[in-house]
């Protein structure tokens, strides 16, 4: 029996097991919402704006490993969606977001509400597709997913014409996707794994850098083996923070600009480096040529253009995370412990040293609320079980620095694209794959400003998500640039009197809103937050001349960190490093 | 240095966007490009012609290979291979010159593919030094208009090192 391109749409996703996406609807997306009307299995949340639906879609991802599902009208509906999407390709999120188009026989005419969202989001897609035919449809949808999910996952996009979606076809599943052209490396070569074995076995000062890819292929118990029986200290990029639990004896933290400074301190006192997962990003190698500068570089990922792209390599290793790490905790085990037993204790000894000296602090004793201690008491409140979403700016660092991840998928951060706006809707995509678990926005009062028609999307759809505003009055992370690098010219970054008053924005979207201004407030306000089953949006209004510390100017070397004690000193040097 | 790129890829609409978008998205410059469809239709070869040192020749052919509608790229430079190119010159020589330029398109095994009054059309095929040599020596007749096809390569058989 023949069936419509929109009925196809809908068999293929549930063929796929989607339960759930996200959407927002328009003309030439009616056939399919039609069909939606009526369905009971596969549920479409209704966001408030198309960046909300992808951003939403992109925590769903995130916290629970499947792709995420976005449906949008056409025109300026898919334009809406490009922030969404450019933000899933820079970390790497499995995710198929479909787009409306005007008929197939209107493309290329400036029809109405007709955009090239194939042009434009090519070079910020894994892949994309446009579909001619209803015949071809059911195959699409099954290579989108199998894409978006496999290799070095990422957002694939499908634009799919309207007279696609209303002509009919017979529905055959494809059970399987085979693209002649497409062929990710999974299994790592054996002799450069041997190799990396031995120089673990006899390196005298290693560190494991885990990046978000340990996260995507699941690799936290092999990662955690290997760093026990190799007694390896880890750090972790923002996109690996979870990948290795933030509360281990052996992890560092998070390296790079504003990395803690026993994590920087051991980077560039290392003589070996296992990058693992992740694709040495300026903002965490800092000055290229002064990175790790003793340091052998064994490198391993899925995506071999990862490799080589920015730092040298001794061992590169293409392949899966996971498989490449459990393959290499059976090599290493013919390698003898007693190699490196003593040597290692000894490394312990200093990085021990470099926490002691410098541990991240922050002035715990000021009666004005201190952002930092609002992130640390949510972690002591949740004893560290909940998921974490950020918006970006200083309260994404705080978040990263004072919250300690021990379980992946437990941090939402826009890392690689450093997208304002993504934490509320993050949140709303996680809380709706868990719906009993305690999902938190960790927020701005700017950032926060990008998507806050989303706590809409929380109240009807009952997501009890809890947005914690660390409101400083200002885009504080670029006033702190301003400060410390602009001779204190706070152009366009101070918010005040127009930051509006969240307390009643929450109650106007009938969620709950609370306000703590002393620091005795902080934990009540938390407390209640969590208590009550409903979105809640807390205002803390914290201080506004907090600073993200320790930090690495841009373009020096990571070992090059300013601290708080040190601000009126490190002017002087951070003229000369300019 | 300079580096001839052969890539396999799917015969489909977009692809050589995907291609040049990659070029242009990070900054690799492409000297010339030429794609023409293989025996199997459904497959192109498109020979890119690109320079940069070890390391940018290195992320260029993996970035290529990382493009879902890539087949197999072969960078022919570390080949023994052949390499050639098409080009069509309009000349617009002084009366005195003519036979020159017919002397010249002889001796380059040239063809002439259209005359009028005052031009003379030359088809010349050849590796990059022939065709640098006639332009050369052409250059002092006036040329009018000159077009190109871009190189294509394809490598020896036989003697592939691996
Ligand atoms: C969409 C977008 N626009 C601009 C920026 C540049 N930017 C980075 S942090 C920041 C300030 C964020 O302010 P806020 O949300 O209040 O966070 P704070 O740093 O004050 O914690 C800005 C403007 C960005 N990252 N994203
Ligand atoms: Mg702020």
């Amino acid at each position: 029996m023949k069936i419509s391109g929109a009925e196809i749409f809908i068999q293929s996703l549930k063929k796929e097991g989607v339960k759930h996406m996200f959407g927002y609807p328009g003309g030439v997306v009616l056939n399919i919402f039609d069909h939606l009307h009526d369905e009971k299995e596969l549920q479409l949340i209704l966001t408030r704006h198309e960046q909300g639906a992808v951003h939403a879609a992109d925590g769903y991802a995130r916290a629970t490993g499947k792709p995420g599902v976005v449906l949008v009208t056409s025109g300026p509906g898919a334009t809406n969606t490009v922030t969404g999407i450019a933000t899933a390709y820079m970390d790497s999120i499995p995710m198929v977001v479909f787009t409306g188009q005007v008929p197939t026989m209107l493309i290329g005419n400036d029809a109405f509400q007709e955009a090239d969202i194939v042009g434009i989001t090519r070079p910020c897609t894994k892949y994309n597709f446009l579909v001619k035919n209803v015949e071809d449809l059911a195959q699409v949808i099954k290579e989108a997913f199998y894409i978006a999910s496999t290799g070095r996952p990422g957002p694939v996009l499908i634009d799919l014409p309207k007279d696609v979606t209303t002509h009919k076809a017979e529905f055959v599943w494809p059970e399987h996707a085979k693209i002649r052209s497409y062929n990710p490396t999974y299994e790592g070569n054996k002799y450069m794994i041997t190799q990396a074995a031995h120089m673990i076995a006899k390196a005298k000062k290693p560190v494991i850098i885990a990046g978000g890819g340990v996260i995507l292929s699941g690799a936290s118990k092999e990662l955690k083996e290997f760093a026990e029986y190799t007694d390896v200290p880890v750090t972790m990029t923002l996109m690996g923070l979870g990948g290795f639990p933030g509360s281990h004896k052996l992890s560092l933290g998070m390296l790079g600009m504003h990395g803690t400074y026993y994590a920087n301190k051991s980077i560039q006192d290392a003589d070996l480096l296992v990058a693992v997962g992740m694709r040495f990003d300026d903002r965490v190698t800092g000055k290229i040529d002064a990175f790790a500068p003793h340091a052998k570089i064994i490198h391993i990922d899925i995506d071999p253009t990862s490799i080589r792209k920015n730092v040298r390599v001794d061992v590169p290793i293409v392949g899966d995370v996971k498989k490449v790490l459990s393959t290499m905790n059976k090599v290493m085990k013919d390698e003898v412990k007693e190699q490196w037993q003593e040597v290692r204790k000894a490394w312990l000894k200093q990085i021990s040293a470099w926490k002691a000296e410098r541990p991240l602090e922050y002035d715990r004793n000021a009666d004005v609320i201190k952002p930092q201690f609002v992130v640390e008491k949510i972690h002591e409140l949740t004893k560290g079980d909940a998921i974490i979403a950020t918006e970006v700016g200083q309260n994404q660092m705080w978040a990263a620095q004072f919250y300690k991840y021990d379980r992946p998928r437990t941090l939402l951060s826009s890392g690689g694209l450093g997208t304002m706006g993504y934490g509320l809707p993050a949140a709303i995509g996680a809380q709706l794959a868990f719906p009993n678990k305690l999902v938190i926005d960790i927020a701005g009062d700017g950032s926060i400003q990008m998507n806050i028609q989303e706590l809409a999307t929380a109240v009807i759809n009952k997501l009890p998500v809890k947005v914690a505003i660390l409101n400083n009055r200002y885009l504080g992370m670029v006033r702190q640039w301003q400060e410390l690098f602009y001779q204190e010219r706070y152009a366009h970054t101070k918010l005040d009197e127009t930051v509006p008053d969240f307390v009643k924005i929450a109650e106007a979207y009938s969620a709950v809103g609370l306000r703590a201004t002393k620091r005795s407030e902080v934990e009540p306000v938390l407390k209640e937050a969590f208590s009550i089953k409903r979105p809640v949006m807390m205002d803390f209004v914290v201080d506004w001349r907090e600073k993200v510390y320790p930090m690495v100017p841009a373009g020096a070397a990571i070992d090059e960190m300013l601290f708080r004690e040190e601000e009126k000193k490190s002017e002087k040097k951070l003229k000369a490093v300019r | 240095m300079r580096h001839t790129i052969s890539v396999l890829v799917e015969n489909k609409f977009g692809v050589l966007s995907r291609i040049s978008g990659l070029f242009s998205g990070r900054g690799y410059n492409i000297e010339s490009l030429s794609v023409g469809e293989t025996i199997d239709p459904q497959i192109s070869t498109m020979t890119i012609v690109t320079t940069g040192d070890d390391w940018i020749i290195e992320q260029i052919t993996k970035q290529l290979n990382k493009l879902v509608d890539v087949i197999k790229v072969i960078d022919m430079t570390e080949l023994d291979h052949v390499e050639r190119e098409m080009v069509l010159i309009k000349v617009a020589p002084r009366q005195e010159d003519k036979a020159e330029v017919l002397r010249l398109a002889e001796i380059f095994r040239g063809r002439i593919v259209d005359s009028s009054q005052k031009t003379y059309t030359i088809e010349i095929t050849g590796d990059e030094k022939k065709i640098a040599a006639i332009v050369e020596l052409l250059r002092p007749m006036g040329i009018k208009e000159f077009v190109r096809t871009g190189k294509i390569a394809i490598a020896r058989e036989g003697v592939k090192k691996a």
